[in-house]
């Protein structure tokens, strides 16, 4: 898997941080998600233009007792997996002009 | 309500947070319908700026669910400039419009904004007896075109049929259009006091016999059976005190066009107005939410021990309406007969079970009829 995949938010979704977990709303079905703190972390951070890799080292490595390679792998499954429920975009190039600001945070 | 969906009203509820929050934009509107609740004239709408600024401070509350009804909302001139901004601070948007204004360009904008649904009202499949009611030539067809137009951009959309003396019997008609348009479709028996008050238009309620039709139809309220299920008592003592009547006030509430926030659209209790006090202040520390917020079913005079106490949709906007916000609400006692056959104890009390006036239903759709799936996860180290 690339190490420099980007991540941005779709933009069809609704999205607010209650009671510490980031829920999720996909646009397309209305299916709802919850995210725990760390997915919600990498989630705000998906800004299309910084990536995965960086993400993961600034936001999780820096935060949290972590293996930086686990991390990452982890941090990569998330990823897709979320990109397949439609809430994220994934991308071997930069993205952009894709997804809202990260205004969910009270 | 269950799931993940049930989950976050549970903790919304444990932590105070307005979950849902309708906001009405306008009470002007382009029809003039027989059976509207509301007062049209403007009597000082807020600002873009002050609508952007009180978004920002409900976004901060917490509020996930943002509804944004009128009046007409695209009379406001600033809709998409709203919309947009809403969309931007991620808040699930859904829309309530007649749709009559809605044309190709403005399904495009709603499509592309990403609002989560909008709702319609139909009076009928009929274009003499819509208009009739809205008082606007021309305004079936312009409603359905609207709702085409939408559909055809991938816009989720429901119609909205409230039932009223004039269309009592139109309603499987408009929900085959429904079906035909690709719609949901919601049917709505309640017609409810206007704001003011004035309960005149209470006389439009369709006949006892339609609203047990209704009540009876499994594709209008999901399992009739279970829906129409004789009572099973009043609550249990424990169950009464623990017990809240409604979300209203509690994870929800209603923004009127001026700033005056409600416990809900249909429970005009006035709590604060945003122009003055900063919406979070309001939700937290109004004595009217507050008191709202103390009555359990176990205060509920003439309910807590009613046959259908464990059954009844008795709605606090209601009974506040009829007097009282601790004591019945009779609109809703006509529907527990309705569904059931079986008296309520304030309907005995009253003496009028034999002869029901115009019975009553509030909407029985969920609010928030989502799926749910499964919860992502990722493990901390």
């Amino acid at each position: 898997m690339s190490t420099n995949r980007y991540v941005a938010r779709a933009n069809n979704v609704a999205a607010r941080m209650i009671g510490g977990e980031m829920m999720i709303m996909s646009g397309a079905d209305s299916s709802l998600y919850s995210l725990n703190e760390t997915a919600s972390i990498l989630w705000q951070a998906a800004d299309g233009v910084t990536p995965l890799a960086q993400i993961v080292e600034k936001h999780i490595c820096g935060d949290y007792a972590v293996d930086p390679a686990m991390a990452l792998r982890d941090a990569e499954e998330l990823s897709e997996e979320l990109a397949r429920h439609g809430i994220l975009l994934l991308s071997d190039d930069p993205l952009p002009d894709s997804g809202p600001p990260s205004k969910a945070s009270p | 309500m269950n799931g993940l969906m049930g989950e976050m009203g549970a903790k919304a509820l444990k932590l105070g947070i307005p979950l849902g929050v309708q906001l009405d934009l306008t009470y002007r509107c382009n029809e003039r319908c027989v059976h509207c609740y509301l007062d049209h004239d403007d009597h000082g709408e807020m600002t873009t700026p002050e609508i952007k600024d009180l978004l920002d401070q409900l976004a901060a509350a917490g509020v996930f669910f943002l509804i944004l009804s009128g009046g007409e909302i695209f009379l406001r001139k600033d809709l998409f400039e709203i919309v947009e901004y809403a969309r931007k601070l991620m808040f699930s948007v859904k829309l309530k419009t007649n749709a009559v204004m809605i044309r190709k360009a403005k399904a495009k904008r709603i499509a592309a904004l990403g609002v989560e649904s909008v709702q319609i009202s139909v009076y009928s499949h009929r274009a003499e007896v819509h208009d009739a009611i809205t008082k606007l030539p021309g305004s079936f067809r312009r409603t359905i075109e609207g709702a085409r137009l939408l559909k055809s951009n991938g816009v989720r959309v429901s119609l909205a049929n409230v039932l009223m003396r004039h269309n009592a019997n139109d309603y499987p008609e408009v929900q085959a259009l429904a079906a035909e348009l690709g719609v949901g479709y919601n049917v709505d028996p309640t017609i409810t006091p206007m704001m003011d008050g004035d309960r005149s238009i209470l006389d439009l309620n369709i006949a006892p016999g339609v609203l047990e039709r209704v009540f009876h139809n499994s594709t209008l309220v999901g399992n009739a059976e279970e829906f129409c299920a004789p009572p099973s008592g009043p609550l249990a003592q424990a169950d009464a005190l623990d017990s809240l009547p409604c979300s209203a006030g509690h994870t929800a509430c209603y923004i009127s066009p001026y700033g005056d926030v409600f416990p809900c659209v249909q429970f005009p209790l006035p709590s604060g107005n945003v122009r003055k006090i900063r919406f979070l202040d309001i939700w937290q520390h109004s004595p009217q939410l507050k008191e709202v917020r103390a009555i359990t079913m176990a205060d509920l005079q003439g309910c807590s021990s009613c046959a259908h106490g464990s059954s009844c949709s008795r709605c606090p906007g209601l009974a506040y309406l009829e007097g009282n916000m601790r004591g019945p609400s009779t609109q809703d006692c006509e529907k527990s007969l309705a569904r059931t056959g079986v008296p309520s104890m304030n309907l005995l009390r009253k003496g009028a079970a034999m002869a029901t006036p115009n019975p009553t239903v509030a909407a029985f759709a969920p609010k928030y009829p989502r799926g749910t799936q499964p919860v992502m996860w990722m493990a901390r180290e």
